[in-house]
């Protein structure tokens, strides 16, 4: 069969999309394993070994899972899986290093918002099911959290899609957005960016935005009756998420690739050389080390939790007046 | 129960204080700390039993404790190992014969559960490090026993 076709063909999407969710889940579970290592670094410990995260989740679906009597148990029971399956879609929607989003025409940036929205909504209605008040606390809180941010992260979408007049995020990342527009619209993206970058710690429900799970004071939160491999499930879509919103990020504001600097040659395979390939995906997975360990480590290790209506506040008020003023400028800019 | 060596490596401890004085406590809070580490063993602490695989109890049960000692032991899944740190939780201790006493943790949990001793009154955090290793020795029987 013609090598073209078979690309455009169904089957080859199909394919496609479970060898990256398995690359998604893998590389998670990598990054974790350094988020882990850098922070114990960072607190001058040794730390688990970067494999840790791997081990956790094979113990975890070695132990018993309980289901409380309290609980619904179909709705307990599929939380983690819609927890997992979101994230893992919006794999297929994003483009990752040199590679196109897979699913490229079939949805943009609207469907990808929606699908960073459904872990958190998945996780609460699975803390609710569990019949716990600890975890009934814990998924409030999450939804909370959901609302005030959900804004910041709403209007980074509107002033891109102002921007490119397209809400595909192929397009939008075909070109980085800092040379598509003037120094004020420049101004406006790096306001953007900087809301963006407080929204993703609330995003993973990572400290200082980790109040629906607050091992401190809730005792887990909403995941405080999950057990064994209903928890090894919600243990990967965390990590998953991560990759998924540190490839969001890197999508929307770093698309930059090292081979349109310079060409590293190679054989050619479908349009795109070899050696081109690799260096490009290398380099992306080194920006997605970048962007997690600003988002997510050192925020982690420099700040406390915050009390949950001071995270909230944070988002509704600072947030937002910070990326409307971005998608201010970004407007006046463009129109100049 | 199918156990392989990588669940010795991520060992996840619910810290239940049955009445301690709180010594024991401190030192346990001591040996997460940067000096000591436990975190590179892959042992972390968690909020609720239903994610622990080892319950560390401190101190005697007291009468009021008593039936939450015992309800948390069977909150945690299966497989599962009991810590007991410090001496007043595996004799009692300094607490002995006392009026608000139930006895030694021992005594109390069923016949079945896995118990792990670290002493010292308070137990020093290398002990409690030591208990972990202990712990991990008894997995290892068990695991032999199995197969
Ligand atoms: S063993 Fe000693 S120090 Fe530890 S809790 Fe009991 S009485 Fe306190």
């Amino acid at each position: 069969m013609n090598l073209e076709v078979l690309i455009e063909g169904w089957f080859f999407k199909v394919v496609l999309t479970v060898l990256v969710s398995f690359i998604g889940v893998f590389l998670g579970l990598l990054y974790k394993g350094f988020d882990r290592k850098i922070t114990a670094m960072m607190q001058s410990r040794i730390g688990p070994p970067w494999i840790q995260p791997f081990r956790d989740v094979k113990k975890l679906f070695m132990k018993e899972t309980i289901i409380p009597d309290t609980a619904i148990p179909w709705l307990f029971n599929a939380a983690p899986i819609v927890a997992l399956v979101a994230p893992l879609i919006a794999l297929a929607y994003l483009p990752l290093g040199p590679f196109g989003p897979i699913m490229e025409g079939y949805g943009g940036l609207i469907l990808l918002l929606y699908l960073l929205a459904i872990p958190a909504v998945a996780m609460a209605f699975g803390g609710l099911a569990s019949g716990s008040p600890y975890a009934t606390v814990g998924s409030q809180r999450e939804l909370v959290l959901m609302m005030s941010y959900e804004l910041p992260l709403a209007i980074t979408a509107v002033a891109l899609a102002f921007n490119y007049e397209t809400f595909s995020i192929a397009t939008i990342s075909s070109e980085p957005v800092w040379n598509s527009v003037g120094m004020m619209g420049g101004i406006g993206f790096a306001l953007i960016l900087a809301a963006l970058f407080a929204v993703m710690p609330g995003e993973l429900s990572k400290v200082p935005f980790d109040q629906a799970e607050a091992e401190t004071e809730l005792a887990g939160g909403l995941f405080v009756e999950y057990s064994g491999r209903n928890l090894g499930i919600f243990y990967i879509a965390e990590v998953v998420k991560m990759v998924v919103v540190g490839a969001f990020l890197i999508a929307l504001f770093f698309p930059y690739n090292l081979s349109s600097l310079y060409s590293f040659g190679g054989p050619e395979i479908n349009g795109m050389m070899l050696w081109n390939v690799i260096v490009d995906t290398a380099f992306f997975l080194f920006k997605l080390l970048i962007i997690i360990y600003v988002a997510v480590s050192v925020i982690r290790v420099g700040f406390a939790r915050f009390q949950i209506n001071k995270a909230s506040y944070f988002y509704w008020v600072p947030m937002t007046i910070i990326s409307l003023l971005g998608m201010l400028l970004v407007v006046v800019g463009g129109a100049a | 129960m199918k156990l392989s060596k990588t669940f010795d490596k991520a060992l996840w401890v619910f810290h239940l204080n049955s009445g301690s004085c709180n010594a024991c406590d401190i030192e346990i809070v001591a040996a997460i700390t940067p000096r000591y580490d436990t975190e590179r063993f892959g042992i972390k602490l968690v909020g609720t039993p239903r994610h622990a695989d080892v319950l560390l109890f401190t101190g005697p049960v007291t009468k009021k404790m008593k039936d939450r000692v015992l309800r948390v032991y069977e909150q945690t899944p299966e497989p599962k190992v009991v810590l007991v740190v410090g001496n007043c939780g595996s004799t009692t201790g300094v607490y002995y014969d006392s009026y608000g006493i139930e006895g030694p943790l021992d005594e109390l949990l069923p016949e079945d559960a896995n118990i792990i001793y670290a002493n010292g009154c308070p137990v020093r955090p290398e002990n409690i490090i030591n208990g972990v290793k202990e712990a991990w020795l008894f997995l290892e029987k068990v695991r032999g026993d199995n197969e």
